[in-house]
């Protein structure tokens, strides 16, 4: 899996590529903690490239979420979600805390 | 006319039998050492029989996902961590059916021990556990686990065809 970050002036796109399982989830946490560690707390995921995602990929987003939204500083927005993903995060109830774009450029408008 | 019955039987039996041997020869066995890079393998492997079996590739991905959930499982709760022992993944694929059965001998568990999962909870009090028993329910048409202790334990996903 490759993660790559894209800085903007308002908020931060954060690209992943491939897998994300337990092999891979751990290098996606550490992209997002770059970035909330130096206070940057407004951030989009692209998906476009990810083509699998398991519940420890979720937990991943749910821990981001949780960080950027605290003291109303951020939010960690997705944009491109596969359908299989979107409908197995549903699942377990996970959709619910995201909001889901399918334009970047609204998605990075929307901070 | 004994005799005569006797063979047939003998015949009948037989082809149960030779039937049965056949659907043996056909389950294809891999084994797996039980690390999370094994998942990428896995993954490939599971999704290829799945394909093949007709599945559309929605429900090729949902074998996917109850296979990578069932073996960290085994990874994380049976082992205890990665490198302790290995998963042996079968495969069947009958008129009806896609079969996957998981074998490990790690720890067992009890499935009825396990808490129902955290629907409409607030973000802030959402906290990290596992997921993958239910959402195996939820993706897979049947979920068979079996205990033997001493001999590891035996899961078995179904999808119908």
């Amino acid at each position: 899996m490759e993660v790559n970050i894209t800085s903007y002036k308002r908020c931060d796109v954060v690209k992943a590529e491939g897998r994300v399982d337990s092999n891979t989830a751990p290098k996606l946490a550490e992209a997002f903690k770059s970035l909330t560690s130096t206070g940057r707390y407004k951030i989009v995921f692209d998906m476009s490239e990810v083509n699998f995602m398991s519940s420890k990929g979720w937990w991943v987003l749910i821990d981001t979420q949780k960080t950027c939204k605290r003291y109303n500083r951020g939010e960690l927005a997705l944009y491109n979600v596969r359908e299989d993903i979107r409908s197995s995060l549903d699942l377990v109830g996970m959709g619910s805390y995201f909001k889901i774009y399918s334009d970047l450029t609204t998605a990075v408008a929307s901070f | 006319m004994v005799t005569l019955a006797r063979l047939s039987r003998w015949r009948s039996s037989r082809r149960t039998l030779d039937g049965l041997f056949d659907r043996i020869r056909s389950m294809k066995t891999e084994i797996f050492p039980g690390v999370y890079e094994s998942l990428d393998k896995i993954a490939k492997y599971v999704s290829q029989a799945a394909h093949k079996a007709g599945l559309d590739p929605a429900e090729v991905y949902q074998v996917q996902l109850a296979v990578d959930e069932a073996c960290c499982n085994i990874i994380d709760h049976a082992y205890g961590g990665e490198g302790i022992g290995d998963i042996q993944l079968s495969l069947d694929v009958s008129n009806s059916n896609l079969t996957i059965v998981l074998k490990d001998q790690g720890e067992p568990f009890d499935p009825s021990e396990l808490p129902p999962p955290q629907l409409n909870v607030p973000l802030e009090k959402m906290k990290v556990r596992g997921v993958g028993f239910y959402l195996m329910h939820k993706l897979m048409d049947e979920v068979r686990y079996e205990a033997e202790p001493g001999r590891g334990n035996t899961l078995t996903l179904v999808k119908r065809r």
